[in-house]
């Protein structure tokens, strides 16, 4: 049985002058400890997909099952990371890694020195829990987000284009402690992204999206050999190339059928 | 490297002293102008260039004043319209935040209510003092009352604005953790709000001032206000004057603490 199961999902939005169908026919699986990445075009409805799989938004039609429950019964088990780190800017990081734990009344010695320690492995270590967020720059920032998230130890990771406001350097190393993070903690992850590059290096299966409305185009399995390596070094990989060449074909594909 | 080092710090101790005199200069200019305007006055008024009887004259304030502080009038009056606009400055400001949460809490609600403050904002709200005196019987709770509508309404659109304007993904954020709406409120929109309420604050000063002396107008049996309408009807300008002046005075002190509380409040 699969640990995240989302069925026939459609979901349209409706305005006064517009219903705009954003998703249709959407069914994926995503296994125990599996990264996938969801791959598209701007305005595909991945970030639409996303909240309907952390049950911030009703779809239209259709059902999310996690663990065979629907999600919107299960609390704090899916966590979500957003384009940037949206760390609260009047609280210190120490408040803002703990609000997680405080909202869902989990807060104790235990948990907080869990999330603290934490802080310690993303290498933001030497008073930093004392500093608000602006006195950080923004790949410690995003760092921060990624403790806020993993704090209350949720079972499923939704990643929302997390690296795209980073500098370049900064977003390649993210994206090796993130993976690394994960893999540790033996997470499930979902990462959104518009980086055919990302994609590859991070994830054990990447769904292509088309847009309007976003369906799943097609689905690529990442060859084992790079599932291995961490994201750096797959970017380095002779296999790495031709996977993106048959995604970019792929795109290329959809953008002539959309004209 | 140390030579060059001294060097920045000549320029900027050069630089520190630039600001001191510039900063002199316009302490000096302003003092002039206060010098300048109250001289004068004094002067077209002993030569009674002006009226005396109507414009006064620096000295008349004066004397008055002292006068005033001896019989113990002066404090009397001064304490009542103080504790009459600090209350309606404050209740004004608390209950326009509580209305604003009420809106944001419901937004039906805040459509249903639209129209009304529309309405209520436009209208001016001194017309409403005689009413309200009638309503409350005149004394203290008609005039603070006088107060705190003048400012309620304005103060409720502008936070509900504020409140409205927080930024959505602060609540995504704090909605992924499974928070109430109250937790939302309490966590995000209050304290992203924080600056805005400051500064209704600093508008409030103001308007609170002017509820509460047109309420003494009406109501006219103490307070600052009282002091203005009796001088006018017994044609004592400098009566009127000095009441100006300490009103004046007491505004800005008070705005002055709003500023300072902001200071304080607003970690930079």
């Amino acid at each position: 049985m699969s640990f995240l199961k989302v069925q026939d999902v459609h979901h349209t939005y409706f305005t006064k002058a517009l219903r705009t169908t954003a998703l249709s026919n959407i069914n994926l699986t995503v296994e125990e400890g599996e990264f996938v990445s969801l791959l598209g075009p701007s305005g595909c409805g991945k970030t639409t997909l996303l909240s309907i799989i952390s049950s911030l938004l009703k779809p239209t039609e259709g059902a999310v099952l996690l663990e065979n429950k629907p999600v919107a019964t299960t609390k704090n088990t899916i966590g979500y990371m957003l384009q940037q780190d949206y760390l609260f800017p009047w609280k210190t990081i120490e408040e803002n890694i703990l609000l997680g734990l405080k909202l869902a009344k989990q807060l104790n010695p235990k948990t907080r020195s869990n999330a603290l320690n934490l802080l310690k492995q993303m290498g933001l270590n030497g008073g930093v829990e004392k500093q608000l967020p602006k006195q950080l720059s923004g790949g410690m920032r995003q760092r921060v987000a990624l403790v806020r998230t993993l704090a209350t130890e949720p079972k499923l990771l939704m990643l929302d284009e997390p690296f795209s406001a980073l500098d370049y350097q900064t977003k390649l190393k993210l994206e090796d402690l993130v993976s690394q993070t994960l893999k540790d903690f033996g997470k499930t992850a979902i990462l959104v992204t518009h980086d055919i590059g990302e994609a590859i290096a991070m994830s054990d299966r990447v769904f292509l999206l088309s847009s309007r409305p976003g369906t799943i185009h097609k689905t690529f399995e990442i060859p084992e050999e790079l599932r291995k390596l961490s994201p750096f070094e797959a970017r380095n990989h002779f296999l790495y190339s031709s996977v993106f060449q048959a995604i970019w074909k792929e795109l290329e594909t959809l953008e002539r059928k959309s004209e | 490297m140390n030579e060059n080092r001294n060097k920045i710090e000549l320029l900027h101790q050069n630089y520190l002293q630039s600001l001191k005199i510039e900063k002199r200069w316009v302490r000096f200019y302003q003092l002039i102008i206060l010098a300048f305007v109250f001289a004068s006055w004094e002067l077209l008024s002993r030569m009674q260039w002006i009226d005396p009887l109507i414009f006064s004259s620096p000295n008349k304030i004066w004397k008055l004043f002292f006068e005033k502080i001896q019989d113990g009038s002066l404090a009397a009056n001064l304490g009542v319209t103080l504790t009459e606009t600090v209350a309606s400055f404050i209740i004004a400001t608390a209950l326009g935040v509580i209305i604003a949460a009420l809106l944001w809490w419901s937004p039906m609600l805040s459509n249903i209510l639209d129209p009304y403050l529309v309405i209520f904002n436009a209208m001016p709200k001194v017309a409403l003092g005689p009413v309200i005196i009638v309503a409350l019987s005149p004394g203290y709770t008609s005039i603070i009352a006088n107060g705190v509508i003048i400012c309620v309404i304005i103060t409720a659109i502008v936070v509900y604005t504020s409140f409205k304007e927080v930024d959505p993904n602060y609540l995504k954020v704090l909605q992924t953790f499974g928070a109430t709406r109250f937790q939302c409120f309490k966590e995000a929109i209050i304290p992203a709000s924080f600056p805005t309420i400051i500064s209704t604050l600093k508008v409030n000063v103001g308007l609170s001032w002017v509820g509460v002396i047109v309420g003494e107008f009406l109501v006219s049996s103490r307070g600052l206000g009282y002091m203005i309408i009796y001088g006018f009807q017994v044609f004592n300008f400098t009566l009127v004057f000095l009441s100006l002046f300490v009103i004046a005075v007491l505004a800005t002190v008070m705005y002055q603490l709003v500023d300072l509380l902001e200071k304080k409040l607003i970690k930079e």
